[in-house]
């Protein structure tokens, strides 16, 4: 395997480390080892096929997964020992947008973006909720959303109030996962100029998993490439197409051919 | 071989199934007692279980109550035993009866909804969401279930032990032509409050499993609209099976000395 981990040393500690980080489930590994590091400020598209290990590298990092073995670091403070109550303070520096949106149905729109400040930081609803419109707006929902359930949105509006509630409490760091999929392509470029927008704004660090290259080279400093769960290439955004690196030009070009199989058949 | 390999194996499986329950119970138990409690989820839950669960409750005990009426009438006037029959759906009603069926009936609509509402959270990413915005799932959607649980079904019990009674009592006067007002005495004579208290503790109990057993199903499910309906029946049917159980040894443990 060829593994051009191409690496500038940084002058701060990285906001985010994982170093030889594994996890499998039964006897199915998903992370093989994987080392990365996101510095702070930056934005890391992390590109890969389906089953890569994307989304299980995000759960590992946000401790809803507990890794197998490996380090993975937060503003140089090692996090796969935590406990609970510290867990949960580590998760105020984070904000995620899920690839569903995970918006809680059971809740208003304005309800759910003001989540994290009610619940999280136990702000009193009036201010949460001038906070959650504000926030809205920011992405281009007006207040009369904020009164409706997320079942009457469609599928890109819930992406958006997904985006708001994911910076509603200021993060440091804000994870992405596959925030254009589903959506189609007028819909997918708003929602990652918002990205790019929303994340310059907070001057916030941010890392998003995609197979979506449009949208990999709108919202990334820097791209690394996972495959069969291990970080094979990394580099900057303009360098993705003279990488060098045959299987991410495969994944780039999105050809059939090339070093990259695909399993069409069970095994 | 092949016999013993899968009984140990079911063996296991049996043991993993109840390590992951008791942690999951302790843990839930856990965040009960410690704060911040969401007083907002508790009243939710609490109306959910016990204000919209009165129809379908009331309704069976008072059927129940009805029924057993009658069916003592017909067994007891072979003995020319007919003026029991007022203690014996008092005893009934309140000792086994109202918290069973009442427990079943809400282990059918409550464990089933819960199971079904939070599994849809699980595989739509809304639990880790929860996590990602500081919120602990346990605390936030499986504790205000069990608090709730546990307060509320023993107040549903009360209400039907009532309305159970009462059930008896129409029957007993408009269609065995019972003094009313003997009918009445007569279910006050022989009931002591043990009879209603153990029917109130085994209620306790059932809200709690009904609660644990929807909320443990659904937290664990996995795999999209199939693991929810998976989630969903096993719910009720552990449930069931455990106020079943826990019902024969409640009542051992009150009434094993009489």
């Amino acid at each position: 395997m060829t593994a051009t981990v191409s690496q500038v040393p940084p002058a701060h500690p990285p906001k985010i480390s994982l170093k030889n980080v594994h996890k499998r489930f039964g006897p199915k590994v998903v992370l093989n080892g994987i080392d990365l590091e996101v510095g702070r400020g930056e934005s890391l598209v992390v590109i890969g096929g389906s089953g890569t290990g994307k989304s299980v590298m995000l759960k590992c990092i946000l401790g809803l997964l507990q890794p197998d073995s490996g380090s993975i670091r937060v503003d140089g403070a090692e996090t796969t020992k935590l406990r609970a109550r510290d867990r949960e303070k580590l998760l105020h520096k984070f904000g995620m947008l899920f690839q569903g949106a995970a918006l809680f149905d059971s809740l208003k729109v304005w309800e759910n973006v003001a989540f994290g400040l009610i619940q999280g930081e136990h702000m009193p609803r009036v201010k949460a909720k001038e906070i959650a419109i504000a926030k809205m707006g920011a992405v281009g929902l007006g207040p009369e959303v904020g009164e409706l359930f997320p079942s009457e949105l469609s599928g890109g509006m819930q992406k958006r109030v997904g985006l708001a509630r994911a910076i509603a409490d200021e993060p440091e760091i804000i994870f992405f996962d596959e925030p254009t999929t589903g959506l189609d392509p007028i819909m997918a470029d708003v929602i990652n100029e918002l990205i790019v927008k929303c994340v310059k704004d907070l001057g916030a660090t941010a890392v998003t998993i995609t197979h979506d290259m449009a949208s990999a080279r709108k919202i990334a400093d820097r791209v690394a490439m996972i495959y069969q769960g291990r970080i094979i290439w990394t580099g900057h955004a303009q360098d993705i197409d003279h990488s060098g690196n045959p299987y991410v030009d495969q994944f780039v070009h999105g050809k059939a051919d090339g070093p990259i199989k695909m399993q069409v058949r069970a095994l | 071989m092949g016999f013993l390999a899968a009984t140990g194996r079911a063996f296991l499986v049996f043991l993993e199934a109840t390590g992951k329950l008791g942690l999951f119970t302790i843990a839930a138990l856990s965040h009960c007692v410690r704060p911040p409690l969401y007083p907002r989820q508790i009243l939710r839950q609490m109306i959910d279980i016990g204000y919209y669960s009165l129809p379908v409750v009331g309704l069976t005990a008072l059927f129940t109550g009805m029924v057993l009426a009658l069916q003592s009438y017909s067994g007891f006037s072979r003995f020319q035993a007919e003026g029991a029959i007022a203690t014996v759906v008092a005893l009934s009603v309140t000792r086994e009866l109202g918290p069973v069926l009442g427990g079943l009936m809400v282990a059918g609509r409550i464990g089933a909804s819960m199971a079904a509402e939070i599994g849809t959270m699980r595989v739509t990413e809304q639990i880790d969401a929860l996590s990602t915005l500081s919120t602990n799932p346990y605390k936030y959607l499986v504790a205000p279930r069990l608090l709730a649980g546990l307060t509320m079904l023993p107040i549903l019990v009360l209400v039907a032990d009532i309305i159970g009674v009462f059930g008896g009592f129409l029957v007993g006067v408009y269609r065995l032509n019972f003094n009313p007002s003997s009918y009445i005495s007569r279910t006050w004579e022989f009931l002591e409050p043990i009879d209603v208290i153990s029917g109130l503790v085994k209620a306790a109990v059932f809200g709690f499993v009904v609660a644990l057993m929807g909320c443990y199903h659904g937290y664990h499910s996995r795999g999209g609209a199939q693991g929810v309906g998976t989630a969903t029946t096993n719910a009720v049917v552990s449930a069931s099976i455990l106020i079943l159980v826990w019902n024969y040894l409640i009542t051992g443990i009150f009434f094993s000395t009489k």
